[in-house]
């Protein structure tokens, strides 16, 4: 794991020397994450970076993994997706279900801390156990929250409520709710494979691999197949762009084999290709985090054209990469692109297919838009800034009053 | 002025921690009414964390009304107005907000038509509101030598801070008022307060400042030789 020190190069030492500062008023602190699940999956990800992270800087904090059956993942799912906007019905048992598998995890779990850190809607329901077990409560909701299915989160508001504090990724997944809100947006590590620097023959090779010709512009949507992805609404607007420009487009993302949907949107995007030799669909294994690292940097616009997104990392990864980005205005992609400052935001396939030819022919402006969005990205998207809102997250549990905290 | 009467100057350093208010704004009167019914901790936020978070974008609009104004509801000339609204002038958040009310309702009234216009979906106007967490660094200057040290090594929220939210705290510019009451350093601090910090990025500023010093401190060593 990398240590602190490395990230001075990306946030100067500046701002390391602040998180020690922020750190220090949290020293006999003890926090106790729980989620769900210790490998795979965005939220484990963020914990396996960030504990250790928090940990060199001195800062008690422990991570604990909830159990479970299978139904009772296959309820969570489900939970998630209704969550997503889904309509779930929920039987009785199911609920049952939920509520005993929380309820014998808060038996066997040792809850302890003066936080205790819940991630998302699996361990929800611990929050039972608030009064007996004491300390300050967080509910961090890492998925999109924009139109939750009305009769699950009416069922996991009374959970929620009972919570100190409650924290979402992007302004639109706000609800009405009794409890405080927080803002932390999710965030990026440049030391990562996906995100690192890269030489110029590691980019060529990949390109090669994929039979990518480097001497014409590549236009990339990184993103699983997936309807909300709007693949086939990509292909429709490169074929606009290719009327006038000459250019490849590359759409890359996880294998599709277990997932029906995914093997269905696939086959709808290949109709729509038509054997295009200028359109390569990638069908990546997991862990290609150099490929699209390599394409990513490879490319002269990157898009993410999204009908719904969570956060929208892949927007953070390409503008740290200095790419100019064309985006939908969707979930966290507007905190990361500021409209014809930090790459342009469209709403149409035609308004997709505009940008990319604005892009594609004014090259000083592609790269300003390019360059503004690594800075942007370097202020307010790596984890060095994860790590400060946390830390500012936990002092704000222990100070609650006042709009100004003198420390 | 001997150094054991100096008062030494402390650098601190400030960070927000972000709420959210669960209220949006999709039109001009929305956004009216969101300004006047949130506490002033959204005022705050609205109006000064813009430049730390887009600094890059400087000289261009620097709030979050000014921004949402003219890039998403494509009221440019509201956007303007908005946007170069002078911030020092006011030394209190209820002054800023009556200002922004005053300039939107001027402006309905001489546009009517400006209350149609309304933000496309997903770009609707958030209503945010902002802790603040002061921090004591470990930088105090006794000199101007130290002063110059401490300015290059702190963080640009350290000078963000001291000049711009200042004002808030009833001092024009921490800098200029502790070179002026200190170290008698008038020139110098009035030469800091000449300064439009909002035409600058932080680092800029950081740049300019530290020049300004080391011009006078070798202006000093000449006078001493």
């Amino acid at each position: 794991m990398p240590e602190l020190k490395e990230y001075a190069k990306y946030v100067g030492s500046d701002v390391l020397d602040e998180l020690e500062l922020y750190a220090a008023k949290l020293k006999n602190v003890t926090v106790q994450n729980i989620n769900s699940t210790a490998v795979g999956g965005g939220v484990a990800e963020i914990l396996t970076n960030m504990i250790p992270l928090l940990q060199e800087l001195g800062i008690n904090v422990k991570w604990d993994v909830i159990k479970g059956g299978e139904k009772f993942f296959e309820i969570t799912k489900k939970m998630h997706n209704a969550l997503h906007g889904q309509e779930g019905n929920f039987s009785q048992e199911e609920i049952d279900n939920y509520l005993e598998t929380n309820e014998s995890n808060a038996n066997q779990m040792n809850l302890h801390g003066d936080i205790i850190y819940i991630h998302d809607p699996q361990p929800c329901a611990l929050i039972k156990r608030k009064q007996e077990v004491g300390g300050k409560w967080i509910w961090r909701c890492h998925i999109d929250f924009s139109r939750p299915d009305k009769l699950i989160w009416k069922f996991l508001k009374e959970y929620v409520e009972k919570y100190d504090v409650s924290v979402f990724s992007a302004p639109s997944f706000a609800r009405e709710l009794t409890i405080p809100q927080v803002l932390i947006a999710p965030s990026i590590d440049p030391l990562s494979d996906k995100n690192k620097d890269l030489s110029q023959e590691t980019i060529d090779a990949v390109l090669e691999r994929f039979k990518l010709d480097k001497n014409r512009p590549i236009v990339t949507q990184i993103s699983r197949f997936d309807y909300l992805k709007d693949p086939v609404g990509v292909v429709k607007a490169f074929k606009q762009v290719r009327k006038s420009v000459d250019c490849q487009l590359v759409l890359a993302g996880g294998e599709a084999t277990d997932d029906p949907e995914g093997a269905q949107v696939l086959a709808e995007v290949r109709e729509v290709v038509e054997n295009d030799p200028d359109i390569f669909l990638l069908l990546l294994p997991p862990a290609s985090n150099i490929e699209i690292n390599a394409l990513q940097r490879a490319s002269s616009v990157v898009l993410q054209k999204s009908l719904r997104e969570g956060f929208g990392l892949t927007v953070a990864e390409a503008l740290w990469k200095a790419k100019p980005v064309v985006a939908s205005a969707v979930g966290g992609i507007p905190l990361q692109v500021a409209h014809k400052y930090s790459g342009l935001l469209t709403h149409s396939i035609e308004g997709t297919a505009f940008a990319i030819k604005q892009l594609l022919q004014n090259q000083p402006y592609a790269k300003k838009l390019g360059e503004n969005g690594r800075e942007h990205v370097r202020k307010n998207f790596l984890i060095t800034r994860h790590l400060r809102d946390y830390m500012l997250l936990f002092l704000s549990l222990i100070y609650p009053e006042g709009d100004v905290v003198h420390l | 002025m001997s150094e054991s009467h100096i008062e030494p100057f402390h650098f601190y350093t400030r960070q927000n921690l972000i709420y959210l208010t669960g209220k949006k704004a999709k039109n001009i009167s929305e956004l009216l009414a969101g300004i006047k019914e949130l506490p002033l901790s959204s005022i705050y936020h609205h109006t000064h964390h813009y430049l730390e978070q887009f600094e890059f974008l400087t000289p261009e609009p620097p709030n979050d009304y000014a921004y949402w104004i003219k890039d998403i509801l494509q009221d440019r000339l509201l956007g303007e107005e908005i946007a170069s609204l002078d911030l020092r002038q006011f030394s209190t958040l209820e002054e800023i907000r009556n200002k922004i009310i005053e300039i939107i309702e001027a402006s309905v009234e001489r546009n009517a038509e400006s209350l149609q216009r309304s933000a496309p979906p997903g770009e609707e106007f958030y209503f945010k509101k902002a802790r603040s967490f002061i921090f004591p660094t470990k930088y105090i200057s006794n000199n101007l030598n130290e002063f110059l040290e401490c300015l290059k090594n702190v963080s640009i929220y350290s000078i963000y801070y001291h000049v711009f939210e200042s004002r808030l705290r009833g001092s024009n510019n921490d800098f200029s008022t502790w070179l002026a009451s200190s170290l008698n350093e008038t020139e110098l601090a009035r030469e800091f307060l000449r300064l439009d910090p909002y035409s600058q990025t932080l680092d800029n500023l950081r740049k300019i400042f530290t020049r300004l010093i080391e011009n006078r401190l070798k202006e000093n060593t000449n006078a001493r030789t």
